[in-house]
């Protein structure tokens, strides 16, 4: 038994486009979902996301490579012999059976005896909470119960690994944030294996164990939620996971255990030193520095101080954010928490400032 | 003022509909009435009815003879064979279809209805011509060395059946497309995800949920087959008998208007019957859906 529940190695999957050309989704993906977690496959529509759960499932075969699911390979094995289940982003209730007969659907086909199909199906109902809800048509229900039997349904088959694809894209923001967490305790609940394919950040970082962060095809970076966040290894999944900040600058000699980074005007920052691969001196570098690092009253820890003025202050209840412009004419975003009791900004527009931040609070990244 | 205004409305609409209305009561129900009326009454000698009309429960007496019953259910036989051979091939040709990307789905349509702009006999004798002794069918096989001497495809039951499939077979296509096109194969996924193999899933799912795709396709071939004149009379060769065929003989040959009558109103009540039943079973089925 492996200790992956689901294993892609080299994963690749081209399709033919709409005039003829060759569209690679998914390009030498290869990633390691541990047996129990909640893997999110986070990144913008076309990444490939859904195309490798897709694969996982059965429904595409790879071009190339191999995906092994408890260390079974999947190789031409079609979708209705493999052992997970899918919850769709459409739901696909079958319309034209009850709600009953649609949790019972796998079982019926894996031909369970009926008193256990019963009794599975209505412990299946309960667990999603909506109890005595056999005899009632898809149609009756609200998007969200729809949601909820969709899951039902596919729990009821016990699957090693429970695939989602955008399962809550269709609902509202509310009912959408109950709903996550809901699926949390859950997972935790069931203990089975659950792939969760979305393109909403938060939802990734509230929900995941793990995330894959996608793009092009490609599996830019993977990692546990503040890792992905703190510890971006790209630009792109800097932008892509919250707000940040980027200053270009070269790469300065190293002082006191900090690397040094000249940007523009002469000004140099110190930051955390850079993971591998490591820059050499007066290489092109890019500084990422999350806004809620940064900090409008120079504070006397932090190291670094960029000198600017305040151009608009947005006050949003918990945080107010300050857009500061540098003298050589970039903006940076200031977030800052509002303690005070009655929540006066720290700063008012076109007034002179100070951003100051912790070296361990910027990262330098190489591209 | 308001009832002024519901006056004209009122007035507008019959406006509207009596064309329609009096079109209908025309040439529609007065017919129908006639018809009524002449299966209820003895024939003339000549033809025609006995004047001054005799009232008769004969000639509806007589369509439970044997002979004609036998006929009838015969007619149904044909009728059954030939919707079943409609279903069969059209549901994968309308799969087929509804399959292709958007831009090909029309031509494709038009193809299955371009031979029914061509008159009905042109093209009942363009197939008669094909299936003959010396016809493009027979001629092949000769050709070919399969086959020693012209077979017998024409004047019997399998020319009769192949005519009336040729004839309805786009009847069946139609609604079918109609529902199998409707259909979201999404559903197929999920009953795979499940654990249901092709087979099954289209037992399952896709079946009964373009059912009444097909039951439309059902209705809309039996009815007219079962009732069929020119297709048995020309493949046929006056050798096999439907009940259409029996009806058009007693307007001609057997001058026998009140039995040509009464064997007419026999089966539109039985379709009326079967399309009844089709509504009551399937009604509430299409409802929730």
């Amino acid at each position: 038994m492996s200790a992956y529940a689901v294993e892609l190695r080299n994963v690749s999957k081209r399709f033919p486009g709409p005039s003829g050309e060759i569209v690679a989704a998914v390009k030498n993906v290869t990633l390691q979902i541990r047996d129990g977690e909640f893997f999110s496959l986070l990144g913008p529509s076309g990444c490939g996301k859904t195309t490798s759960l897709r694969m996982i499932a059965g429904f595409e075969l790879p071009t190339d490579g191999e995906i092994f699911i408890h260390g079974k390979p999947m190789g031409q094995i079609p979708a209705f012999q493999r052992p997970v289940n899918t919850v769709f982003q459409q739901y696909a209730l079958f319309p034209h059976l009850t709600i009953g007969e649609n949790v019972a659907f796998g079982l019926d086909m894996k031909h369970t005896a009926k008193p256990e199909i019963g009794r599975r199906v209505t412990e299946a109902l309960e667990m999603v909470r909506l109890p005595n809800m056999e005899k009632r048509h898809p149609k009756q229900l609200s998007g969200g119960q729809q949601q909820r039997i969709a899951l039902a349904r596919a729990l009821v088959n016990r699957p090693e690994v429970l695939l989602l694809d955008e399962p809550l894209g269709a609902l509202d923001l509310k009912l959408r944030k109950d709903m996550q967490l809901e699926l949390k305790t859950l997972q935790r609940e069931v203990g089975i294996t659950f792939i969760y394919v979305t393109h909403d950040q938060e939802e990734a970082l509230t929900m995941s164990d793990r995330i894959a962060v996608m793009s092009q095809g490609v599996a830019l970076q993977v990692g546990p939620p503040n890792e992905i966040y703190e510890q971006p290894q790209s630009k792109f999944v800097a932008n892509f996971i919250g707000e940040t900040n980027f200053l270009e600058g070269t790469l300065a000699a190293p002082a006191d255990g900090h690397a040094q980074v000249t940007i523009a005007d002469g000004l140099t920052i110190a930051t955390a030193l850079p993971a591998d691969p490591a820059p050499t001196l007066g290489q092109k570098v890019t500084v990422v520095i999350r806004p809620e690092k940064l900090h409008l009253r120079g504070r006397a820890e932090d190291v670094n101080r960029l000198p600017g003025t305040v151009e608009d202050v947005v006050y949003i209840g918990t945080d107010t954010h300050y857009g500061v412009r540098l003298p050589s004419g970039q903006k940076l975003r200031v977030r800052e928490q509002n303690t005070d009791p009655a929540s006066r900004p720290l700063a008012q527009t076109g007034e002179a400032v100070t951003i100051s931040f912790l070296p361990q609070a910027a990262r330098v990244l190489v591209e | 003022m308001l009832n002024q205004i519901r006056r004209s409305r009122a007035l507008q609409l019959a406006g509207l509909l009596s064309p329609g209305v009096l079109w209908l009561v025309l040439f529609f129900n007065i017919p129908l009435l006639i018809v009524l009326f002449i299966s209820f009454v003895e024939r003339g000698r000549a033809g025609g009815i006995r004047l001054p009309p005799v009232f008769t429960l004969g000639n509806y007496a007589d369509f439970f003879d044997p002979l004609y019953l036998g006929i009838f259910l015969h007619s149904l036989q044909i009728g059954g064979v030939v919707t079943l051979i409609c279903i069969l091939l059209g549901y994968p040709l309308a799969y087929f279809i509804a399959a292709r990307p958007p831009r090909w789905r029309d031509g494709l349509l038009l193809l299955v209805m371009i031979p029914f702009w061509t008159n009905f006999l042109v093209r009942t004798y363009a197939l008669k011509q094909i299936m003959g002794a010396d016809g493009l069918i027979n001629n092949a096989l000769l050709g070919l060395g399969l086959i020693h001497a012209p077979l017998d495809l024409l004047y019997n039951e399998f020319a009769v059946i192949v005519g009336l499939v040729y004839g309805y077979l786009p009847f069946a296509i139609l609604p079918m497309y109609a529902s199998v096109e409707k259909f979201n194969y999404s559903l197929l996924e999920a009953a795979a995800d499940l654990g249901a193999n092709p087979a099954r899933a289209f037992w399952r799912v896709m079946l009964p949920m373009t059912l009444p795709g097909v039951v439309a396709a059902i209705v809309l071939t039996l009815v007219p087959v079962v009732g069929a004149f020119i297709t048995p009379d020309i493949m046929g060769g006056g050798k096999v008998e439907m009940i259409g065929t029996l009806i058009n003989r007693q307007f001609g040959v057997a001058r026998d208007w009140p039995f040509g009558s009464a064997i007419s109103l026999v089966l539109m009540a039985l379709v009326l019957v079967g399309v009844i039943l089709y509504f009551r079973s399937g009604g509430e089925e299409r409802r929730a859906l």
